[in-house]
């Protein structure tokens, strides 16, 4: 029994998060993607500071240049700095990536919990709701909607929010259907407590924690989409640098041969950072329930 | 059971209607009409007018919306102005390339990510498990467009073992159709692998997952402990319980390869729908807009009716009524 203590790390007056925390810091892959991540989103912070370019500098005597000491990652065909611009588009990206993700929690949170909540009529009208928007084609949904009302950061955040509340709505519907049953919530009815009261109060702290690893897995998902989108050119437009227009701007198979350092940089980025993602929010789902390590 | 699988088909027709009239709505919102792309500067309003009525657009939307529903039940789906054809041709024209694409990465997918979730499962924590949970994790990460783009240096640039893009080699004159086969096999091999990649990942993990709650289970401890052999355990007991769960994501997939096969397409610049799907959003060519977006929509729910009827026949346990 004492072993087992020691092995859960289980220190008695721990709170819950605590011990979540303390699990999560035994995952030494989701730690690393955590401090890898913190590591990206830090410079992407500084990099005004840290760098001695900005992004719309152009130095046409200095352009095309291969990774030397004074362009860490080269210049691009009008002699911008691509280190420089790589950052700046993280900023683009993730910031694209944080507010989507969330809008499409709270749309999601409030209408799986009243879907969960009310049942009835209620209940199935959100649901075919959902099943409408899952059962749209999302790319060309996505493609549509930008190239109709053009691709303002803003408007491809609400498009993107709006396309994947459905799943979130889902998790907190099936969540709060279980809550909802336990004798918990008699005593709440019994108190007299009101439903606003009970559903923020009571039942979605229950179901924050599903909703904090779908937030870290759909942070991947949406810097996916977004950078597929720019990709396709339907994304943010240029100047403006994300990292799918960095590589949408090196579509030429000549770049792809030759000049490795403006495409290569963009694309591990991107990578390095859905990956993380990806592998810190599995952690983070098996740090919030034992039962599920695997 | 029949009368299961009937009520959902009548349930889809409504799910279908609504996700028409959020079409119509949201091309109802943009700002601007078709016409503004296609008309002349020196147009007279009266000609513009003319074009308007042509397209049908001085009718009111909501009626226009209830037209097109009248007219998509007979199967018409209204006429592509830039292609000067029925959008049901148009679509029928390019959809070949892309209903290929999705089913080769398909079949890659089901016969390399099952059977890897299968061995990760049964080899827990060893290192074939590790090197498989880390491949797996960079196959849903990777961007398949930056995938793309990588096998393409690789492959097409750097050693030229493929073609770098199109679905037939236009100098070719054979008329062998084994040849000819060949040629567009060829030309799909690296779009099926970055296609593939992403859905290969994912039903390895979902696969491991699954058979592992299934090992742990009482049964398998039973079937051990009468002696049997390892492998009947896991390919007859256990994966015949722990397949259920991947059904139902069949059924989800198929947008998901759908969304994915307009980035491929772009990346090797395939004549498929993806193609015409960025051409039609970007000309406003509404009819075309609607349709691949209907036939899309139906695919997708046809595919989570089957799946619910699979996912019936293979567990016994559940039942709908």
């Amino acid at each position: 029994m004492a072993k087992d203590k020691t092995n859960n790390n289980y220190t008695g007056n721990q709170s819950y998060w605590g011990q979540v925390l303390s699990r999560l810091r035994k995952n030494k892959m989701a730690m690393i993607s955590l401090y890898i991540l913190i590591i990206i989103i830090a410079l992407c912070i500084i990099i005004p500071i840290i760098s001695p370019y900005e992004i719309q500098t152009t130095n046409l005597s200095g352009k095309d240049q291969k990774p030397n000491s004074r362009h860490l990652l080269g210049t691009d065909l009008i002699g911008r700095d691509i280190f420089t611009r790589l950052f700046y588009a993280g900023r683009i990206s993730l910031g694209i990536a944080l507010a989507t993700v969330i809008i499409e929690c709270v749309i999601g949170v409030v209408l799986g919990s009243l879907s969960g909540f009310y049942g009835g009529i209620i209940d199935s009208i959100i649901m075919r709701i959902t099943e409408m928007f899952m059962s749209f084609p999302f790319m060309i949904i996505c493609i549509t909607v930008v190239a109709v009302f053009g691709n303002s950061i803003p408007n491809l955040i609400l498009v993107l929010a709006i396309l994947s509340w459905p799943n979130i709505a889902r998790i907190v519907r099936g969540q709060i259907l279980v809550l909802r049953e336990m004798e918990y919530m008699e005593a709440c009815e019994a108190l007299g407590i009101s439903d606003l009261r009970r559903i923020f109060k009571h039942l979605l702290p229950n179901v924050s924690a599903y909703v904090i690893v779908y937030a870290t897995l759909g942070m991947a998902s949406v810097i996916l989409v977004e950078t597929s989108l720019s990709f396709l050119g339907l994304g943010v437009s240029p100047p403006t640098p994300t990292w799918g227009n960095m590589i949408q701007e090196a579509r030429n198979i000549l770049i792809i041969q030759q000049k490795w350092w403006y495409w290569v940089p963009p694309g591990t980025a991107i990578f390095i950072s859905v990956m993380c993602f990806n592998i810190l929010g599995d952690g983070i789902r098996d740090a919030l329930d034992p039962k599920m390590m695997r | 059971m029949r009368y299961y699988i009937l009520r959902r088909i009548i349930q889809i027709i409504p799910v279908l209607i609504g996700i028409i009239f959020i079409l119509f709505f949201i091309l109802e919102q943009a700002p601007g009409t078709p016409v503004s792309y296609m008309m002349h500067p020196r147009m007279t309003p009266e000609q513009k007018a003319e074009l308007e009525e042509k397209l049908g657009l001085d009718i009111p939307w909501y009626e226009r919306f209830v037209n097109y529903i009248k007219e998509a039940s007979q199967g018409n789906l209204g006429y592509s102005s830039t292609h000067k054809k029925p959008v049901t041709e148009v679509i029928g024209n390019y959809a070949g390339p892309t209903l290929l694409l999705a089913l080769v990465s398909l079949t890659i997918s089901i016969f390399i990510g099952i059977p890897a979730g299968i061995i990760s499962a049964v080899k827990q924590h060893t290192v074939i498990d590790n090197i498989l949970t880390v491949m797996s994790f960079i196959g849903i990460s990777i961007p398949s467009f930056f995938f793309g783009l990588l096998l393409l240096k690789a492959f097409a640039v750097d050693i030229q073992l493929f073609p770098l893009f199109g679905l037939k080699d236009p100098l070719l004159m054979s008329d062998n159709i084994f040849v000819k086969i060949k040629d567009i096999a060829w030309h799909l091999v690296l779009p099926s692998i970055v296609l593939g990649l992403n859905s290969t990942a994912s039903f390895m993990r979902y696969t491991r997952s699954s058979m592992l709650e299934v090992i742990k289970q009482d049964y398998i401890r039973t079937a051990r402990a009468k002696g049997l052999k390892e492998k009947t355990i896991i390919y007859r007991h256990a994966f015949r319980n722990g397949i259920i769960p991947l059904i139902t994501l069949l059924g989800f997939w198929i947008p998901l390869l759908l969304s994915g096969a307009i980035v491929t397409e772009s990346i090797f610049a395939l004549p498929g729908l993806g193609k015409i799907s960025v051409e039609a959003a970007m000309s406003r060519n509404y009819p075309l807009i609607l349709g691949i977006n209907s036939i899309l929509a139906i695919l997708t729910l046809i595919g989570s009716l089957v799946a619910d009827i699979l996912y019936a026949l293979a567990d016994p346990r559940i039942r709908y009524d």
